[in-house]
């Protein structure tokens, strides 16, 4: 794309300005008539009109035929924000024949329409945008996007099945995945359980084979128990830094026949299990479960002898006839370069404590959904037997709802997964002890494929249903018959009075919630998180998988609550995504990067330090500081501080801007 | 015209990456907010030169708001910080030439936070309706001279 193929229809300014109705978005907010015979009056506009939708084919139609008939050169849309059409309009620009930095667009709808009540204040408004981008885009020059080569390799970060299905595609379309994954095994949460609603399918059988496809691809690197620690670069050249936590085994010595598990001194497992969520016990070196991939143990040396004290047999690295076991092994460091990055860390279940009316972590048999779902799990701490702490069969169960969620307490959101995984618990359970089934619901939602179909199903099953929130479990007997159980207080809205409800044992179906450290991963990656702690994707509607920073991605439940099959739709949409990127080969950069007029630097070196990127750099000949546009990432904060006005930042100078202040402060 | 309330007018600079993304998403969510702010889009709160402060005062505004990333999440590391640096020192120096320094403010506003812009754009619209006009420039009635000629066009058409 090179500034003399566009024309430039004479030096002065012809501009041509075009009032968007967006449908009614704009148009019943404000008058867009009035606006467009305002647009006439201002100074270099040539012609100046409204249009239903300027976005349209049409609309971009009607500027290209413009530039021809008035021989326009300047364009000013006022329509929605810059931030979602500015491209759209550079591009009809360009196919006019025109330079697309030609171009200024006034955000007449987020910024005004939208948020002014009163008729005649919003065309004010209006009016003093559309005048501040006449003004400005009189100052506009002719720029050219840079070219730069993408890295074509593509790092994800998180390896649950958002993860794992977004390495696969973009593996299988012979590309290089590195997938980082925190955990010592991959699989996320869909590893815990044991079948998956709808289809009651067994969640091993479709991931685990997923999980040995990504561990043998020769398209991906898998590095597992490790941590992004610092992200560099721009679109289509990212670095970046990974540190490998110590195993203390070698993971391409180890072939996982667990040998050295069952030689260690400790001849009983003693410390919590993580995976089981504390239900069974592990030893200090384990594997995490029967699948984990890599099929590779690793010592916590937090509990291991020889790496707390110094002092143990070690018996386990003897018994390893391929020397796996290395007690010296230090955290490394690795820096790999990409051109796309999918982030797909997943969720954190909602912790129940905080809901401490229910009892969990105070009655020993309130359980959260995610300990059913590793009791109900046959490589479970219980072999898939549902049982209470002291080991017998349940004979009444309370699942209750929105536990964390829709709840101004907690989180306002509503967790989508929890009354689907609330039912396929119902079925399970049922299935496993036989025991009576109370489901306490606010509302039943299961908005799916095949979902309302299982609700059905269940409904037949002899499930019982009890709408409205359970204000309380307690322990507190009133009658004979609730003397050990637990009690679940509810005011039952069907029927319009409270209910005790005694049970053996209460299920708390928790909400999601963005993971502890959602902040920092969002910082290293320079996007946006919601309120919640969400990562933000670029448009909800337009650009779910994208996000503010090009050529970072989202998938899964990172995003936001989703279950397993929008989260592989997700996962594969941004693979695809992060394959357009790098497949291009190359990407186009803003112009907007600073330079130095040189007549007018006088060699002060103000610049220099303010640069956080070091672009700037002296010339010592000539006495005089350059920018070198390719490190240059156009903040323009050196512009700021040049006392001589010589820097200068393309599409933001200080006379575009002086232009815009002036115009946004004339009007009637 | 001298018995309606002031109108203050005030002229906002965003960075592109969290305080504009904010001021759109106040209007995705549909919170309306006083009308009396007009929004300069700057890809970085660190390209704020003082003078386009002192220029838009000059030009006939009575206020001048800035919104910046909070400190730690800047698109450019450290932009925001050098935007503190240089408000701060504005601000002392407009106290010294006499204006009121609250006539301009500095707002870390974050992407998510459409309901802070709404917070900030009505209390820096009060607080300048309490601080009266500043005025110091006769404020440039748009092109009044060309409206004359619209009438004339009219009137051809008629
Ligand atoms: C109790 C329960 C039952 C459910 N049952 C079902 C069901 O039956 N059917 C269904 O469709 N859905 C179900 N869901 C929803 C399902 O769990 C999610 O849809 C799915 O797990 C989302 O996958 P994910 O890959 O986005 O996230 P996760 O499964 O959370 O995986 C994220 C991965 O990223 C890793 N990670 C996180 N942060 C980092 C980091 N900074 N660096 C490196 N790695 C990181 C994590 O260790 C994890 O491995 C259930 C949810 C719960 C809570
Ligand atoms: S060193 Fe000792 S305690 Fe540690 S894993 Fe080996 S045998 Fe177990
Ligand atoms: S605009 Fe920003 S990135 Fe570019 S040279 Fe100036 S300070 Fe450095």
């Amino acid at each position: 794309m090179s500034t003399h193929q566009y024309k430039n229809n004479g030096d002065a300014p012809r501009i041509g300005v075009y009032i968007c109705h967006c449908g009614m978005n704009i148009a019943s907010k404000l008058n867009v008539a009035e606006l467009a015979e305002y647009g006439k009056i201002l100074p270099n506009v040539a012609v100046s009109r409204d249009y239903k939708f300027m976005c349209s084919d049409p609309g971009q139609e009607m500027i290209q035929k413009d530039i021809q008939e008035f021989n326009l050169n300047r364009i000013v849309v006022a329509s929605c924000s810059p931030l979602l059409h500015e491209k759209t309009f550079r591009q009809a620009a360009a196919d006019g024949g025109l330079n697309p930095f030609y171009f200024q667009m006034a955000n007449i709808r987020e910024h005004v329409s939208w948020v002014t009540k009163d008729f005649k204040e919003a065309t004010d408004k209006a009016k003093a945008l559309v005048s501040a981008a006449v003004r400005r885009v009189a100052q506009h020059q002719a720029l050219e996007k840079k070219r730069v080569p993408v890295h074509s390799d593509v790092v994800i970060v998180g390896g649950g099945i958002a993860g794992i299905h977004a390495a696969l595609t973009i593996a299988n379309s012979g590309r290089k995945v590195y997938l980082i994954e925190r955990q010592p095994t991959i699989g996320g949460h869909m590893a815990m359980f044991d079948k998956t609603f709808p289809t009651l399918d067994c969640a091993a059988c479709i991931l685990t084979p997923k999980m040995s496809a990504v561990k043998n691809h020769p398209n991906i690197t898998l590095w597992s128990y490790s941590d992004v620690t610092k992200v560099e670069g721009f679109t289509g050249n990212f670095k970046v830094k990974i540190k490998r936590k110590p195993r203390y085994v070698i993971e391409e010595h180890c072939v996982g026949c667990l040998l050295c598990v069952d030689a260690c001194v400790f001849k009983e497992p003693k410390f919590d299990d993580e995976f089981n969520l504390g239900m069974s016990k592990r030893k200090p070196i384990y594997l995490p479960f029967p699948q984990a991939t890599p099929l590779t143990v690793l010592i916590d040396p937090e509990t291991c002898l020889q790496l707390k004290r110094g002092k143990c047999k070690q018996t386990c690295a003897e018994v390893c006839e391929r020397r796996a076991i290395n007690f010296e092994q230090k955290e490394e460091e690795i820096e790999v370069d990409c051109g796309a990055v999918i982030l797909s860390t997943g969720f954190k279940p909602f912790d129940a404590k905080r809901v401490p009316e229910y009892g969990y972590g105070h009655y020993n048999n309130v359980y959260s959904s995610l300990e059913v779902e590793r009791m109900v799990n046959a490589s479970g701490p219980s072999q898939g037997e549902v049982v209470l702490k002291d080991g017998s069969k349940p004979k009444s169960v309370g699942i209750i709802h929105c536990v964390g969620s829709r709840h101004a307490k907690t989180n306002k959101y509503c967790s989508r997964v929890c009354c689907m995984y609330s039912l396929k618990l119902a079925h399970l359970v049922k299935e496993r002890t036989g025991a009576e089934i109370y489901n306490f619901y606010i509302d039943m939602r299961t908005p799916g494929k095949g979902y309302e179909e299982f609700f059905d199903k269940l409904l037949k099953e002899d499930v019982n249903f009890i709408r409205g929130r359970v204000a309380e479990v307690t322990n507190w007997a009133m009658t004979a018959k609730e003397e050990g159980k637990l009690i679940i207080r509810v005011e039952d809205t069907l029927i319009g009075s409270p209910r005790r409800i005694p049970v053996d044992m209460v299920i708390l179906s928790v909400g999601l919630e963005a993971q502890a450290d959602a902040d920092e991963v969002r910082r290293m990656f320079g996007i946006s998180c919601s309120k919640d702690g969400w990562f933000t994707e670029r448009h909800p509607k337009l650009a779910p998988v994208s996000t503010m920073t090009d050529g970072i991605f989202l998938a899964g439940a990172c995003q936001g609550p989703k279950d397993i099959p929008d989260t592989v739709a997700q996962a594969g949409a941004a693979a695809a995504e992060a394959l357009a990127l790098v497949d291009k080969g190359f990407v186009e950069l803003e112009p907007d990067t600073a330079f130095i007029k040189e007549e007018l630097c006088c060699g002060c070196r103000t610049c220099i330090g303010m640069c956080p990127y070091s672009a700037i750099s002296p010339n010592l000949e000539k006495g005089v500081a350059v920018v070198n546009e390719a490190l240059c990432k156009g903040c323009g904060t050196c512009v700021a501080a040049c006392p001589s006005g010589a820097a200068s930042q393309n599409l933001f100078t200080d006379e575009q801007i002086f232009e815009e202040i002036e115009g946004v402060l004339t009007y009637a | 015209m001298h018995n309606e309330p002031f109108e203050p007018r005030i002229v906002a600079f965003f960075c592109n990456w969290c305080t504009y993304t904010a001021s759109d998403l106040t209007g995705i969510s549909r919170l309306a907010y006083a009308p009396n702010v007009r929004v300069i889009r700057v890809m970085c709160s660190g390209r704020i030169d003082p003078q386009f402060v002192l220029k838009a005062l000059r030009q006939g505004a009575d206020g001048v708001l800035i919104g910046g990333c909070h400190p730690g999440d800047c698109h450019y590391q450290e932009g925001n910080y050098k935007c503190l640096r240089r408000i701060k020192l504005l601000k002392r120096m407009l106290a010294e030439m006499g204006l009121e320094d609250e006539r301009v403010r500095l707002e870390w506003i974050a992407g998510s936070e459409g309901d802070k812009v709404q917070k900030v754009v009505n209390e820096m619209t009060e607080q300048i309706r309490r601080l009266g006009p500043l005025r110091l420039a006769p404020i440039p009635v748009p092109h009044e001279l060309v409206e004359e000629e619209l009438a004339m066009a009219g009137a051809e058409e008629a």
